[in-house]
């Protein structure tokens, strides 16, 4: 638990590390860009999980929305950094969010039933609440691009709709 | 029977029926943009049919509960006929935060 503690609040801080005073800290466009489609793509693969693993229908409809919503806003980004002609640069806080999703993954990989569907959906709380937080008071701010600006910004109302779901989904379950 | 006679009878009673439609039937457009129904209030009548066009590269719904819900796939429309008044309040099932408005009247 420390360990998945560790990597889940290295993951917020590096999030939030840019966030600082030096202008030089903030992520470029193309990192940006990988860290949205990072991120989304470890909800993606969350909701497979659960999908495969939950027999709960308020869970399940929650995980295929996950993945129907996702998947559509990846591919904008995708369309959009090709249209922009920006390759995506992998860097530390993708690298922080994959290794704690890694960690999670494991984690609910040992977990079924109802122990499952509380840890999947309270993790998916937290961690559209963790992202929101980066797209407003860093990703949004930092991005250049008007495009990538107003992705983004699409993205935030529709993930802070997510993250009311899960919190929606948790208290069904409680 | 394809006498004149009776073209001109049934052409009249083609006519006839065309008339006595409601002449002002139209199609409403709705714009679902950014998860925003646009826009989110409309006034009808029964007859009218409601069009969504969905700008979004999301799935998105226009459902009233208990009711119609018609599918809205990504960056396509879909529509609904009005048949009978009221006031219905809709929204996406995907995503209940977008909500529309609809006065059907008479």
């Amino acid at each position: 638990m420390t360990i998945r503690m560790t990597a889940a609040a290295a993951a917020t801080a590096l999030l939030f590390a840019a966030h600082g005073a030096l202008a030089a800290d903030k992520p470029t466009d193309p990192q940006i860009a990988h860290i949205a489609y990072t991120a989304g793509l470890l909800d993606i693969e969350a909701a497979k999980q659960a999908i495969a693993t939950s027999k709960n229908k308020a869970v399940v409809e929650f995980a295929e929305g996950m993945v129907r919503d996702h998947e559509a806003v990846n591919k904008q980004a995708l369309d959009l950094a090709k249209k922009l002609n920006v390759t995506p640069e992998d860097n530390d806080t993708s690298k922080a969010l994959s290794q704690a999703a890694e960690e999670k993954r494991q984690e609910l990989a040992k977990l079924s039933g109802a122990a499952f569907d509380k840890a999947y959906v309270e993790n998916e709380v937290a961690y559209h609440r963790q992202v929101n937080g980066a797209l407003e008071t860093l990703l949004i701010p930092s991005a250049q691009n008007g495009e990538l600006k107003s992705l983004l910004e699409t993205g935030l109302k529709l993930f802070r709709g997510h993250q009311q779901h899960a919190e929606h989904v948790a208290t069904e379950l409680k | 029977m394809s006498t004149p006679v009776y073209q001109a009878a049934l052409a009249t009673l083609l006519l006839g029926a065309a008339a006595a439609a409601p002449a002002e039937a139209k199609t409403i457009r709705v714009t679902v943009d950014r998860l925003v129904y646009t826009p989110a209030d409309i006034e009808a009548k029964v007859g009218d049919v409601i069009e969504w066009v969905n700008k979004d590269p999301l799935v998105h719904t226009a459902t009233i509960k208990g009711g119609a819900d018609v599918e809205l796939p990504a960056e396509q429309s879909g529509r609904l006929l009005l048949q009978e008044a009221g006031s219905f309040d809709y929204i996406c099932r995907y995503h209940p935060n977008m909500k529309g408005h609809i006065n059907v009247r008479p």
